[in-house]
């Protein structure tokens, strides 16, 4: 289970990327942040991003809330 | 403040060739007649017909009576697949493609897949180049009527692997079709194949011509409704003067190809060095070597792609972009999406005969700032 929701929905890329980027380093090291994100691009942008910045891609979920991708900050 | 403008978009669509205005001048006055009637204005169109897929078989290396001109890259790749279902579906209803292939193969797929038919994607790696051992699976597989290969990417640039997946093929009796809209006229052609694609305006003819070759004794069936034109395989009268212009052009562009793509994939080095190193938090895409000589792609993160071309535009580039926030699906670039890179920021620059080392160094020089000054707006600068 996630630590924390970002709702991003109805947000176009990059918007979710940048929502998750600026939330990560308020977190502490370990917690497992999910972001809500129906834009399809955001499939392959936060994985991606999560790469570019050594940061855990968990997976990605598709529940009630729609479209959701786990990251845990690492670093 | 008004900057001259670089253009940057040809593997959209290359400036013209000055051969090719002169020879579509010279058609207009000469090849306006029907090539099909029987009197003397007729006749002097069909030399011209005649000639022009004479001198596109050659640089192709096929026989002229297997080239047809088609209206666009586009009809041509949706006949090319079709049209090669079609000719085996007693065989079976199976196409087999890359994940990559361009939105006008994806289109016939999903038409065929619409008819009942079944369509097979086969993966690429991060460097959008095809998955051999998923391909030969796929190929092997029962019911294979057709499978299709781009010969590179025209949104990254990765060079295909076509004579090893033509290999799988052939193992299987299995036809191969590939997409070369971006080889044809600037690097030599794969061999193993059976039926191409070209279009001319990606070598500097004028748009709305396509090339649809199919090599004898292979197994196609047009899939329109039925005419005699151009062996039967597309329907309609030529546009003539644009044919008899693409046919030079691509004459012109196949003689200089080798010494422009070593020109071209210099620029292009420099351009994937220079941005890889100048733009901060930037995803330099495509195989840096396996690659077209005139192509780079990268994506540039926290930036929206619309927003980056309209601000090259306003400084005088004109670049393509596969991020999902120019295209009207709203989606990724699949090309992007199957290689598993950054889609958002998405710039494709691609360069032609008229690119100068100053129009690079221009857009190198100012790329950074343009980027900046994006980031700096949307409040992302040290993310
Ligand atoms: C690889 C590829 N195939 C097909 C096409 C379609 O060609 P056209 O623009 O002539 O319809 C293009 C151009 O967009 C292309 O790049």
């Amino acid at each position: 289970m996630p630590d924390e929701v970002i709702d991003c929905r109805g947000q176009r890329c990059p918007l979710p990327v940048i929502a998750a980027a600026r939330r990560m380093p308020e977190v502490p090291v370990g917690t497992v942040v999910r972001v809500l994100a129906d834009d399809p691009a955001a499939a392959v942008d936060i994985p991606a991003w999560c790469r570019m910045r050594g940061q855990e891609f968990l997976g990605s979920v598709n529940g009630p809330d729609g479209p959701a991708y786990d990251v845990r900050r690492t670093h | 403040m008004s900057a001259s403008p670089v253009y940057l978009d040809a593997a959209t669509a290359a400036p013209m060739h000055p051969v090719a205005r002169q020879a579509l001048l010279a058609a207009l006055d000469d090849g306006w007649a029907d090539p099909g009637k029987l009197y003397t204005q007729a006749r002097r169109a069909r030399q011209l017909l005649d000639a022009a897929r004479e001198a596109t078989a050659l640089t192709l290396g096929v026989r002229a009576d297997e080239v047809s001109f088609t209206p666009s890259g586009t009809t041509a790749a949706h006949g090319a697949v079709l049209g090669g279902l079609a000719g085996r579906r007693r065989v079976g209803s199976t196409l087999v493609h890359s994940a990559i292939e361009h939105s006008a193969v994806l289109h016939a797929a999903e038409r065929h897949v619409g008819a009942g038919g079944t369509a097979a994607a086969v993966p690429v790696d991060r460097l959008g180049r095809l998955d051999l051992t998923a391909w030969s699976t796929a190929v092997r597989a029962p019911g294979v009527a057709l499978a299709a290969l781009i010969t590179a990417s025209h949104e990254v640039g990765t060079v295909q692997p076509v004579a090893e997946a033509a290999a799988a093929c052939a193992d299987m009796g299995v036809p191969l079709y590939v997409d070369a809209a971006q080889s044809v006229g600037r690097v030599p052609l794969p061999a193993g194949w059976s039926v191409l694609t070209a279009s001319a305006h990606k070598w500097g003819g004028p748009p709305g011509v396509g090339v649809l070759a199919v090599r004898k004794g292979t197994r196609w069936e047009s899939p329109w409704p039925a005419d005699e034109r151009e062996g039967g395989r597309t329907p309609g009268v030529v546009n003539l003067p644009a044919v008899v212009a693409a046919a030079a052009s691509l004459r012109a562009a196949a003689a200089d190809a080798a010494a422009e793509a070593t020109r071209l994939a210099a620029l292009v080095d420099r351009v994937r060095e220079r941005v890889a190193v100048e733009v901060p938090d930037v995803e330099v895409v495509g195989d840096p070597v396996l690659r077209l000589p005139h192509l780079v792609t990268f994506s540039c993160l926290y930036v929206d792609g619309e927003a980056l071309l309209h601000a090259l535009d306003r400084r005088g580039f004109a670049v393509s972009s596969g991020s999902s926030c120019t295209s009207s699906t709203l989606r990724p670039s699949h090309v992007l999406e199957a290689m598993g890179v950054l889609s958002h920021g998405n710039v494709r620059v691609s360069l032609h005969r008229e690119t100068t080392e100053a129009d690079v160094e221009r857009f190198l020089t100012e790329l950074p700032g343009i980027v900046a000054g994006l980031r700096a707006d949307a409040g992302v600068v040290g993310l």
